[in-house]
This record gives structure tokens, sequence and C-alpha cells, in this order.
């Protein structure tokens, strides 16, 4: 199948979203669900990896500026506008692509090979917007606090590692924090985040629920959607930075 | 009542449903009845609309559900039950969960209504110790009957099962059978039954329709069917031996050969 075959089709399943739900309780409680499922659960892997990139990037932003004439504030303002232009928002989405996309993938998947959407067809009920809309709507919702939480521990980690490992005191490091802070960074970064965050819930939804065939094919489609996630979340990293720098 | 106008359905340019026209009486069983292949899945997915028939309409009480709207289908489809082949339970839900499933969507009953009615049609498929299990935990039999329960907790008008049947044992089939004749002539629905079990066809064919190779081979009752002379049918039915002298003796009796068990000796010997 060709690139327009699948955007044809995937706009499509968009389009069909938006309908009027048949049971609103059941809705919200599918949302808070997913919310839980999309969220909560990966709160762990946020944390670990964010710690670890704000560390990371002071060391080795202290290790490239080795003159003396650069003020040590400087290593903070770099890793904290890094952090939160970049890092948190994209590198935690590419994470969160392979660990939400292949679970939203094959979540449907398995339901379309065992036949559960039709058995909800069946029943009247629009399955694009029971199941589908419910993990777009959660992802928007809490991607974005995941990202928050990233850039925040990311800032404390490198905070953390330059007090340790005595390259620069927490003193200094907060003072490198508030010098030349550019709020707008901050709604760029946010308007990275609902993007991507719209990226790793539908499209695995698209290839999850468009299965065909087989157990094997549901590894397949969620292979294919972390690779086809990850792809486009650079291309839209790319695509934003040229437009709204 | 549903009527099939010349369906026609293929999967890569392979005809699999090849021009079909028949017409489901309502208050009866309508059975499919056919070999493994023979197309009795895909016919019933197009009958409900999730296959898109190549050509041919099926009118719902006179309307066709193949040109509705998105709208008017989910509307109709409210008033279907359907238990698939594989069942097709919600796995993330208990049993009790998959059954009340279409209560908590489609109606405001309290609570405690709606555990009453599960419990109500779980014990009418003889499941009553099942309630807190997952599907992944209940037996292949088992879960069909919970696909039952869950199809027919609504009180559909019309009711599609795929193979109701299949890996029960006699005794719970018969239960089965007996169930879905029940409901049918109680509520008045129009019920289509894949099967190929021959006690089932006995037992509740008010209509039966025979596919052979994705055409309608044959059309009857569970009467007619020992006298019919197609051969097809004659094959597929009465495939064991046992079963074929079944047929003959029946034959002989109708015709009034057999007056007494005397004359049954003899044919017997
Ligand atoms: N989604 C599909 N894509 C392609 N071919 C299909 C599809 N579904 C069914 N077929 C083909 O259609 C034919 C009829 O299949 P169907 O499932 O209707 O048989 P059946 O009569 O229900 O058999 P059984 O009694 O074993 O369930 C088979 O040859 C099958 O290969
Ligand atoms: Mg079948």
């Amino acid at each position: 199948m060709n690139f327009f075959t699948h955007l044809g089709r995937y706009l499509l399943m968009i389009k069909g979203m938006f309908s009027k739900p048949e049971n609103m309780r059941l809705y919200w409680k599918e949302l808070m669900h997913q919310c839980n499922e999309i969220g909560i659960r990966s709160v762990g892997i946020v944390v670990i990896i964010s710690i670890f990139l704000g560390a990371v990037t002071t060391v080795q932003t202290a290790y490239q500026l080795i003159t003396p004439l650069i003020p040590k504030t400087v290593i903070a303002i770099i890793v904290r506008d890094n952090i939160i232009l970049e890092l948190a928002p994209t590198l935690i989405c590419v994470v969160l692509a392979g660990v939400v996309g292949s679970r939203i993938a094959s979540e449907l998947g398995n339901m379309r090979i065992s036949e559960q959407i039709d058995a909800l067809e069946i029943m009247g009920i629009n399955t694009k917007t029971y199941l589908i809309l419910p993990k777009i709507v959660a992802a928007l919702i809490v991607v974005p606090c995941l990202v928050v939480l990233a850039a925040v521990l990311g800032i404390w980690g490198g905070k953390m590692a330059g007090s340790l490992s005595g390259i620069l005191p927490p003193e200094i490091y907060n003072d490198g924090l508030l010098e030349d802070f550019i709020p707008y960074n901050v709604v760029f970064a946010m308007s990275k985040t609902y993007t991507y965050a719209f990226i790793i819930s539908s499209v695995p939804a698209y290839y999850g629920y468009h299965v065909q065939g087989g157990s094997l094919e549901i590894g397949r489609a969620s292979t294919k959607s972390v690779i086809v996630s990850c792809i486009l979340i650079l291309l839209a990293d790319y695509a934003l930075a040229a437009i709204l720098l | 009542m549903i009527e099939i106008k010349n369906i026609q359905k293929g999967f890569d340019g392979r005809k699999v449903i090849d021009n079909v026209s028949a017409t489901l009486e309502t208050g009866k069983c309508n059975l499919i009845i056919g070999a493994s292949g023979s197309g009795k899945t895909v016919l019933m997915k197009c009958l409900v609309g999730l296959f898109e028939p190549d050509s041919g309409e099926v009118l719902y009480d006179e309307d066709s559900i193949t040109n509705m709207n998105e709208e008017d289908r989910k509307m109709l489809r409210q008033q279907i039950g359907m238990l698939f082949q594989g069942s097709a339970l919600f796995d993330s839900m208990t049993v009790e969960q998959n059954v009340r499933f279409p209560l908590d969507m489609f109606t405001k009953l309290s609570a405690k209504q709606k555990h009453e009615k599960v419990n109500e049609v779980l014990a009418r498929v003889n499941l009553a110790e099942a309630n807190n299990k997952f599907p992944a935990e209940i037996s292949g039999g088992m879960k069909k009957r919970v696909g039952i329960a869950r199809a027919i907790v609504l009180n559909p008008k019309f009711l599609f099962c795929d193979e109701p049947n299949s890996g029960l044992d006699p005794k719970t089939s018969l239960v089965i059978d007996k169930l879905i004749k029940e409901i049918t002539t109680e509520y008045g629905m129009t019920t289509v039954v894949n099967t190929h079990d021959m006690n089932s066809v006995m037992e509740i064919g008010d209509k039966i329709i025979f596919m052979h190779q994705g055409h309608k081979e044959w059309e009857g009752t569970n009467k007619d069917i020992i006298f019919s002379k197609n051969e097809e049918l004659n094959q597929f039915i009465f495939a064991s031996n046992f079963l074929q002298d079944a047929k003959d003796m029946r034959m002989l009796e109708a015709k009034g050969k057999i007056s007494d068990d005397r004359d049954m000796d003899k044919l017997l010997k």
C-alpha cells in the first residue's frame, strides 16, 4: 500500500472518531483508564531517563567549556535550555513512542484479530470513538505532564551531578538557571509536546486498528507504528523549529 | 424478517459468496448449514454489515442495511445480538463485566438491576459460578456460552449465532439449542444460526439454508431434509453410515413398508 492510501485511511480514522458518545459515563471511564495506562505507567521510565539526561548534559557541557573566561553559570544556562527545548519534549516522546505506542498498537491489534472490535461494532458502538479517541485525548492530557516532569527532574539532575562531581556548586547553578530565561522557550516546548503526543497516540492507533491477519501481524504493526512515530516526531521537530523559532 | 437479495462477496478476486438470495423469517430459527469453508461466516458477516457485499443487498424489515448511513446503522445494530465463532469476549473484562457491557452502554438500569439481569442470562446458559473469572481463565465452551449470554442480554430483535455448539458437549449443546429456540419464539426474534451440528439441525431447524462452495444449494425445513433428493445435501448430512441407515429407515417407514416389529427385524438383518 502506498503512502497516500495510508494517509487517506488515517485521516478517515481521525474524522470517524468524532461522533456522539453512546454513553458519556463509560467513555469517561475509558478516558481515565487510558490516562492511567499511558501516564502513570510511564512515570518510572520518564523519571529515570530525565534525571540521567540532566546529569549527563551538565557533565559533558562542563567538559566542553574548558576556558576559564566563561563563567560557570553558562553551564546551567546551556543545560536548562537544552533540556527545555529539545531533550525533555523530543527525547522523552521518542521513548514514549516505544513504550506507549507499542502498547496501543498491540492492544488494538489484538482486539481486531480476536474480533472484539467487530463485537463492539455489532452492538452499535462507534469503535473509533470508543477505542481511539480516549487514547488520543489521554495522551494529550498526560504526555505534557510527563514532559514537564521530565524537564524539572532533568534540571534537578543536572544540579545534582554538578555538585556531586564538583563541577559547579548548586548556588552558581541556581543563578545560572535564572539568567537570560526566555519564557517563549516553554511555549515552544509545549507546542512540540502536544504535536508529539498526538503522533504517538494516533499513529499506533492507526496501525493497531487496521491490523489484518494473525497474531504475527500484531507484532509487525507495533514495530511499524514505533518506527513511523519516531520518524514523524523528528520531522515535526524540524518543521516546528523552522516555523516557530 | 431479513431478506437477502443476490449477495456476492469475494476476496482478492476469489468468489466466496456467489449470488445468494433467501428470506429469514421472524420468530423462527433460520439455520445456515454447510461444510467448513463453504462461506457461512462470511455470509453472516455480510448480513450484519461487517463485510460490505460486492453486490446485492440485505433488508431488515424492508430497510437496506447495505445502503444505510452510519447513524441508522448504529440504531439498527442496537437491536442485533451476535455470537462470534471465536466468542470475541473482551479480555480485559470479567465474565460478568462482559455480559453487563451492553447494559452499561445502552440502558439506565441501576447497578442492582443490571447484576440481576446478568445473573439471569448467565443462569440460562448454564453458567452460574464464573462471574468473576476472566475469559483467559475459562474453557472454550464456557466462552461460547458467555458470548451467547452477552448477545441476548438486551433481548435483541435479530440474533446471529456463528456455531453456538462447536466445542460444547452434547448435553450443554442441547441446552443451548433449546435456549435459542425458546427465546426466539418467546420474544419473536429473527434468529440466524450457522452450524454443522446435525443435532441442532434436526432439533431447531425451522428453516434451513444449505451452503455449498459459496452458493445456496438447498433450502427447506428439518422435516424436508430427510426426504431431500439433493445429492450434495445428502452427502453432507448423512455422511456417516449410521445416519445413512437411519435415513433409509425413515424413508421406508414413511412409505409404509414397516408395519410392525417383525419387518424391522428382517430389515436389520
Ligand atoms: N477475511 C478474509 N479474507 C480472505 N478470505 C477469507 C476471509 N474470510 C474468509 N475467507 C475465505 O472465505 C471462505 C469461506 O470462509 P468462511 O469462514 O465463511 O467458512 P465457514 O463456512 O464459516 O467455515 P467454518 O465452518 O469452518 O467456520 C474460505 O475459503 C476462506 O478462506
Ligand atoms: Mg465459520
